[in-house]
């Protein structure tokens, strides 16, 4: 096989992946809009704001409460996880054994692949009947956030490590002849030259805690409500649809499906701010 | 003394993380070996999943699985590979996809899975099957992959690159030889943490690959996954606790063969690398 | 240099093309039987699924498919063909009357507590009042003083209709402090709540009660919460479970109903904790 021709399909190749990976982000949203496309249409999106209720069989559709529970738990479980996934993948590179660094990435791993259902379970049966007991009903926004955390943590910590691990050794030997302590390095080099890859894994992380559905279904209360206590319950958008596709027709099924395109753009907006910000950053 | 103050916070969270997950676990476990057995690895369930075994869900598993990953690894690793490679003079193109990428790894899962039975079942005709079901769950793993594929790659240093165009190495060459196996624990991680969500799936497969708990016998056949067994079991079917718990672990093992397996994968690549160069 | 990447490949080849051509054996097996696609309510797919298993001994060369999913989709997929029968866990409604329901079983839905909570009877004026937030306190119903938590069905579930309906309410009038959806949800929410309130199916409850759940079944209007008193037709919050067709039956969707219908199913549908209809 000549070189420039294998070299050449490989770029086609790989180009059509890429292009194909965004045609299916097309697929689903157009999905998305055609499935919503008689709420939508019937003049409904401004319903969707302004209304402050969901009663979609009485014919309220007020998402917004549910837009604002979504963001809070999504926030708050970013800000449980991301100090607590760095500090474990720093732990990973800089501090434990060799041994414990390995047990400690698939003791990771492992947390990454316990099913949503099984961390629901756990909430369900665990963590909420011991919120219950000093605070009912137990099934609130702050179950949520935990459980979310504990979710988005793996994905934070694996990746970070990753990043991390990536840094060039000759970079931390130097600094380390200039005499700075450990911790100056790991703040004041590593970290700094693996933000981009951090920052990446932290992304992720924040767009698995907005789109998971299934544990936080089990643990949230799903009571339509603004998240303004945190042991109050709140629904977010990926319950609201869960719970109610299965028994949804007509107008209401069209309402569930545009909680889905709501979603979706909340994290495109998410997605392209973090990217904009990313590119300023790199620029200065 | 702020030097001990850091340690100490670092060996905090890292415990704290451990020790959350030994109470997570250990949960599952207590509740869930005393009724493991070979007989409930090898026989199928009875009785709504009450009792019998779980034979046919852990093939149906891996099946979905299988599908998922044969169609997301090379396509995930190509799109990185333009990404990382080809699109260097293309920031607006690659802007774009990365963003489309970031989205669809935001997308609910539950939503992938009324598009995969929108599209797959019923669009290409593939009806509740494996086939839908793993080609559902890579469009879900995608993103993670490509991205996580796309930073290892990004990250090797540029000297390697032009090592490599000196030797006078073809691209393709470089790449096999020298990018991939040094990207090689990041791929690896995007494969861990992708496989993690595969195999933990529930919503989107519950509208693609399906319920029934048969043994499959073929890829056009719906097939239950072990984790649509557990939800159903504890969400669904009174008494099914136990049993839930029980292929809960189940899954859980699978996942950690999985990744022990993805992990000695890697270090060969990774160390292949330094004997080839 | 060439002939390394041949080596480097060709390993890797060596361990990817069987795992590929295996699969693609076994996409290519095709099967030589009638299937038979049954799709809906989550409630009724674990007992249609037996049922289908039993059927497929009888009738040896059949496949029944049983897909779950909700209600609404049982009535789409009928109404499509996308499934030859669709599973309705509710009575059809007026604008349903393109579709024939085939009773297969019926399911009651009674009020369960916290087993530590000493109340024992609560009126349905009671029940309306705690469910529209007008009594939040166990002391004002007779119990000790503990917040109340209303625990409601997700809207669109059957059971919630059933709930609504009978309480002459409105969705929008009950003040929930937890939603749910599945009902092994509502058994696990309220076990785990010693203030908690919650409506079920009665057979699952009945059987989580016996098997030590700390949960316990209020009486209705007087009327005992029992399986036996749902057969009976006595209670008065109970729902039928419906096999649903695109008007009359096909033969082949007709034999499965038949039979879902008949004596020999009998265990099934009880040991999925329903009730067998009347004849």
């Amino acid at each position: 096989m000549s070189g420039l021709s294998a070299d050449r399909r490989l770029a086609l190749l790989s180009a059509l992946f890429a292009t194909g990976a965004a045609l299916l982000l097309l697929l689903v949203l157009g999905f998305l809009v055609s499935e919503s496309w008689p709420v939508l249409n019937a003049g409904g999106w401004r319903a969707f704001l302004a209304d402050g209720v969901w009663y979609p069989l009485e014919g309220r559709f007020g998402l917004l409460s549910m837009v604002w529970a979504t963001l809070a738990t999504a926030v708050g479980a970013l800000l449980l996880a991301a100090p607590l996934g760095v500090a474990g993948a720093i732990f990973q590179c800089f501090y434990a054994p060799p041994a414990v660094a390995k047990l400690y990435r698939s003791v990771l791993a492992l947390l990454a692949g316990i099913p949503s259902v099984v961390y629901g379970l756990w909430g369900l049966t665990v963590l909420v009947p011991l919120i219950a007991r000093w605070a009912p009903p137990g099934a609130s926004l702050i179950a949520a956030i935990l459980i979310l955390a504990l979710m988005a943590l793996p994905t934070v910590t694996l990746t970070s490590a990753t990043a991390l691990g990536a840094v060039p050794r000759s970079l931390l030997q130097g600094a380390a002849a200039l005499g700075m302590t450990r911790r100056g390095i790991i703040l004041g080099v590593a970290v700094p030259a693996a933000r981009d890859g951090m920052l990446a894994g932290l992304l992720l992380a924040a767009l698995r805690a907005l789109g998971e559905t299934m544990a936080v279904l089990m643990v949230a209360g799903n009571v339509v409500r603004n998240p303004t206590d945190l042991f109050e319950p709140v629904r977010v958008l990926t319950a609201n649809i869960a719970l109610e596709m299965a028994y949804a027709t007509g107008a209401h099924r069209a309402g569930l499906f545009a909680s889905g395109l709501l979603l979706t753009v909340m994290v495109l907006l998410l997605a392209w701010l973090a990217a904009r910000a990313g590119d300023r950053q790199r620029d200065v | 003394m702020s030097e001990r103050i850091f340690t100490a916070a670092i060996w905090a969270a890292a415990l704290l993380v451990v020790g959350v997950f030994c109470f997570l676990l250990g949960d599952l476990v207590r509740q869930g070996a005393p009724h493991l057995s070979w007989r409930f690895l090898l026989t199928a369930p009875a009785d709504a999943g009450r009792s019998g075994g779980i034979s046919s869900i852990i093939i149906s598993t891996l099946l979905i699985l299988a599908v998922a990953m044969a169609v997301a690894v090379p396509s995930g690793l190509g799109a990185a590979l333009w990404l990382a490679e080809y699109a260097r003079g293309k920031r607006a193109a690659r802007r774009v996809i990365r963003l489309s990428l970031d989205v669809l790894a935001g997308v609910p899962s539950i939503v992938f899975g009324l598009f995969g039975n929108a599209f797959f079942c019923i669009f290409l005709g593939l009806g509740f099957s494996i086939l839908s079901g793993g080609l559902t769950l890579a469009c879900m793993v995608l993103p993670i992959l490509i991205r996580t594929s796309e930073a290892g790659l990004s990250a090797v240093t540029e000297e390697w690159r032009r090592g490599a165009a000196a030797l006078g190495m073809t691209r393709a060459a470089a790449l096999w030889h020298i990018l991939l196996p040094a990207a090689a624990p990041a791929i690896t991680a995007g494969l861990i943490l992708g496989m993690g969500r595969a195999i933990a799936e529930t919503a989107a497969l519950l509208f693609t690959s399906g319920y029934v708990d048969r043994m499959p016998d073929s890829l056009y056949d719906s097939g239950r996954s072990l984790s649509v067994h557990v939800y159903d079991l504890s969400m669904n079917v009174a008494g099914g606790d136990v049993a839930a718990h029980a292929s809960a672990l189940v899954l859980v093992s699978l996942i950690v063969v999985l990744n022990g397996g993805a992990l000695v994968l890697s270090d060969r690549w990774a160390t292949r690398k330094i004997t080839v160069s | 240099m060439t002939i390394a990447v041949k080596i480097v490949m060709t390993n890797s080849w060596r361990m990817f093309l069987p795992a590929l051509f295996g699969l693609m054996a076994f996409a290519g097996m095709t099967h030589a039987t009638e299937r038979l696609v049954v799709t809906g309510s989550s409630t009724i797919a674990p007992l249609a699924l037996e049922i289908g298993k039993r059927f497929e001994q009888r009738y040896p060369g059949v496949e029944v498919d049983v897909q779950s999913g909700g209600s609404s989709r049982g009535i789409a997929d009928a109404r499509s063909g996308l499934a030859d029968i669709g599973l309705v866990s509710r009575a059809l409604k007026p604008e349903e009357s393109d579709l024939m329901a085939h009773a297969i079983a019926a399911d009651g839905v009674g009020m369960i507590l916290h087993a530590d909570n000493p109340v024992k009877f609560l009126s349905d004026e009671q029940i309306k009042a705690i469910y529209t937030g007008q009594i939040t306190n166990w002391k004002q119903a007779g119990g000790l003083d503990a917040r109340i938590t209303v625990v409601n069905k997700a809207e669109g579930r059957s059971t919630l209709e059933l709930f609504l309906h009978y309480f002459h309410l409105k969705n929008s009038e009950i003040k929930a402090h937890v939603v749910i959806g599945e009902n092994q949800q509502g058994i696990k929410m309220v076990a785990g709540n010693p203030g908690a309130i919650g409506y079920v199916s009665i057979g699952s409850a009945e059987f989580e009660e016996k098997r030590g759940t700390p949960i316990k079944l209020l009486p209705m209007a007087g009327v005992v919460a029992t399986v036996e008193n749902v057969r009976s037709g006595r209670f008065p919050l109970s729902r039928p479970l419906n096999l649903v067709t695109r008007g009359a039956p096909s033969p082949r969707a007709g034999r499965f109903i038949d039979f879902a219908r008949s004596a020999a199913v009998g265990d099934l549908v009880e040991s999925q904790f329903f009730v067998r209809p009347e004849r």
